[in-house]
């Protein structure tokens, strides 16, 4: 234990954040939970059954009994009535009124702007025609495949990581500078002969054994749950996942550099993270977003991240496919590194 | 002489405040130098401009023959600070606190840990987080830290504010033993008896401007003598009743009664009891008893230290 005193301020960070429940639980346990959460409600289901529903009258059982046949259709025989109000609700997506006369026109009554209704109406048509002796000229054999990383949760895991680590480095360190400065502390420590350096760097050096904790513990929990995959190499997501904490830890470090009270950090922090937890793709793409602001949202640290780490981890690519991500997050990094140790204030 | 401290013309504003009025100070090597005045007289701000945590509106600074805006890593070296009110690592215990500090003066002859648990009394504490200390023990935490780089000159904001008066005399004798072994220390205080012990000289400073400078001896003599007689009688009597008392220097109103200066105790108590008996009033409050600071501030300002 007689080190420098980086090593000692390092040190005597992590014994701190240890000692704090609260902050372990914020840092390593609230993603687990989101991931849960968010898996469980987005979770693919399986294909959809079509609801549809048969008008009463002659020949309606006979309709039914055809429509049932098809694993994909659920159906009922309804009054007039009440089949407007569930097609109307949402309950059903097609109605079915069969020919009160024979020979007279089968109706299919349904809201063409829902996607669900037309394949529905699809379905329906070709069980009805094949029902009545229709035959297909080809013959067709279906093949299935899941593509590897292309569900919601796989698309998710990568952003949370993006939000921990930017969380990590607002609320652990920013905060915990502001706070600091706010007792005094900093002026305390700032009378003594310590590299003012080196203090700042203490955090920089107890996120290098914080990040590699969270990204094992959230992408382990994440394999396990949901069987969620690093498909591209560990130690590319691992470099990235120190690279992206690097760069926020600037802008953390930025927001800490002058605020005199948690007040106007807190305001401060809440600048800077909210606008990038909605427009940086954390739990949607930011594809949704129109086109002009793209190049715009691209720049975010971030997006940036986010990115690149969807790119490794999803789709298996390499970390050197991602040239403009990488160079986002190291001007970023130096960036805001250089501007708040420019404007830092100790007292 | 061989200033440690050295100030001239100090200023320090904010906005429209004016916490620091022109000061002049000089301290020497090896010197024990008080800070006294009411609250807001300007003795923090004084204090950490010295310590190289403020910067002066207008003056000039040297420390141990140095300026801040030059060698500021050196002097920091040098200096060893207590502030008036420290917040640590909350959940840091105290040893640890010790330890780390001590890594910033790697390189000099900084004290040992262990001496300085046993010093400040916080051995029983050592392994207690920072956050769960009384306010006591971390004030003598905190003069712990200004100890740890054996410093050349020592500040001490209101070191004993909150002690018990078993740890205040300890502290004393701590700094007695800095200054035996020739150890420059500056420190502000509201209390005059700490003052009086410690102190080989002391200002004291009210709205920024020093308004007397001397020993604590002679600041007292300066304000009116040694021995205060407070006297209160049954049925009141007036001022002028005791004029032409023999020994008498000055005479002030406190509460229902007065406070009097005299010369000889010897001399004056025995006349004072004889003019109280030709008058045929009773004391009901007869005290006797040697002048402190609080006097001569009262005599400075017509305030007490306390008051404000
Ligand atoms: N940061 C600040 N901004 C504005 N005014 C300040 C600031 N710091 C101190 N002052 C003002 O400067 C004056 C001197 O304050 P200072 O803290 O030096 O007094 P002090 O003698 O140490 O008082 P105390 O005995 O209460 O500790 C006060 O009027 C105070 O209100
Ligand atoms: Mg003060």
């Amino acid at each position: 234990m007689t080190g420098g005193p980086l090593w000692a301020l390092s040190a005597a960070r992590i014994k701190q954040f240890l000692r704090e429940p609260g902050a372990l639980f914020w840092t390593f346990g609230f993603p687990l939970l989101i991931t849960v959460a968010l898996g469980i409600a987005f979770r693919n289901q399986g294909p959809t059954k079509s609801q549809i529903a048969v008008l009463e009258g002659p020949g309606a059982t006979t309709v039914a009994a055809t429509l049932a046949d098809d694993s994909g259709i659920v159906v009922t025989i309804v009054d007039p009535e009440r089949a407007a109000k569930r097609l109307g609700a949402g309950e059903v997506v097609l109605i079915v009124v069969p020919p009160a006369t024979p020979g007279a026109p089968f109706v299919y009554r349904y809201d063409p702007s829902r996607p669900d209704a037309l394949a529905a109406r699809r379905l329906v048509d070709e069980r009805l025609q094949r029902g009545a002796g229709r035959r297909d000229p080809l013959s067709i054999r279906d093949e299935t495949v899941v593509a590897r990383g292309s569900r919601y949760v796989d698309w998710l895991v990568p952003g949370l990581l993006g939000m921990q680590l930017l969380n990590g480095a607002m609320w652990g360190a920013a905060f915990n500078i502001v706070n600091a400065r706010q007792r005094k502390l900093l002026k305390r420590l700032a009378a003594t002969p310590m590299r003012r350096s080196d203090y700042l760097l203490s955090f920089r050096v107890s996120g290098l054994v914080f990040v590699p904790i969270q990204v094992l513990v959230l992408f382990a929990f994440a394999h396990l749950t949901f069987g969620v995959t690093i498909h591209g190499s560990p130690v590319a997501a691992l470099a990235l996942a120190l690279l992206g904490s690097w760069s926020f830890a600037g802008l953390g470090l930025l927001c800490a550099s002058r605020a005199q009270n948690s007040e106007t950090a807190n305001g401060l922090i809440n600048l800077i993270t909210l606008p990038m937890m909605v427009l940086s793709g954390v739990f949607f793409s930011s594809s949704r977003f129109p086109a002009i602001l793209q190049p715009a949202i691209r720049l975010l640290p971030m997006s940036a991240f986010n990115e690149a780490l969807r790119h490794v981890v999803n789709d298996g690519a390499s970390i050197f496919s991602q040239g403009f991500p990488l160079a986002v997050l190291v001007g970023w990094a130096l960036c805001t590194s250089v501007l708040a140790v420019r404007i830092f204030r100790w007292t | 002489m061989d200033a440690a401290i050295r100030i001239e013309g100090l200023v320090k504003r904010y906005g429209d405040v004016v916490a620091v009025d022109g000061l002049d100070l000089e301290v020497a090597r090896g010197e024990c130098f008080g800070l006294l005045g009411p609250n807001g007289a300007g003795k923090t701000t004084t204090v950490e401009i010295l310590e190289g945590l403020l910067a002066p509106t207008g003056g000039t600074v040297e420390v141990l023959g140095r300026r801040w805006a030059r060698e500021p890593l050196e002097l920091r070296a040098r200096i060893g600070v207590a502030l008036q009110e420290t917040k640590l690592f909350d959940r840091l215990t105290v040893e640890e606190t010790l330890r780390l500090f001590r890594t910033f003066y790697a390189g000099r002859a900084a004290l040992s840990v262990e001496t300085l648990l046993e010093e400040m009394q916080l051995g029983e504490k050592r392994a207690t987080w920072v956050m769960k200390l009384s306010g006591g023990q971390r004030q003598r935490l905190a003069v712990a830290l200004g100890l740890i780089g054996d410093p050349e000159v020592l500040f001490l904001d209101e070191p004993t504010t909150g002690l018990d008066p078993q740890s205040r005399r300890a502290l004393w004798d701590t700094i007695a033993a800095l200054r035996a072994r020739g150890k420059t220390v500056v420190l502000t205080t509201h209390y005059m008896d700490e003052a009086e012990r410690l102190c080989d000289r002391v200002a004291i400073v009210d709205h920024g401007k020093r308004i007397a400078l001397g020993t604590p001896a002679e600041l007292i003599d300066q304000s009116g003598g040694q021995h205060l007689v407070e006297l209160s009688t049954d049925p009141a009597l007036p001022a002028e009743a005791f004029a032409g008392l023999q020994g008498l220097r000055a005479i002030r109103v406190q509460g229902d009664g007065f406070v009097l200066s005299i010369d000889e105790p010897h001399v004056a108590l025995p006349a004072l009891i004889a003019r109280l008996g030709e008058r045929g009033v009773r004391p009901t409050r007869l005290v006797s008893r040697t002048a402190t600071l609080d006097d001569v501030f009262l005599a400075l300002t017509g305030r007490t230290l306390r008051e404000d």
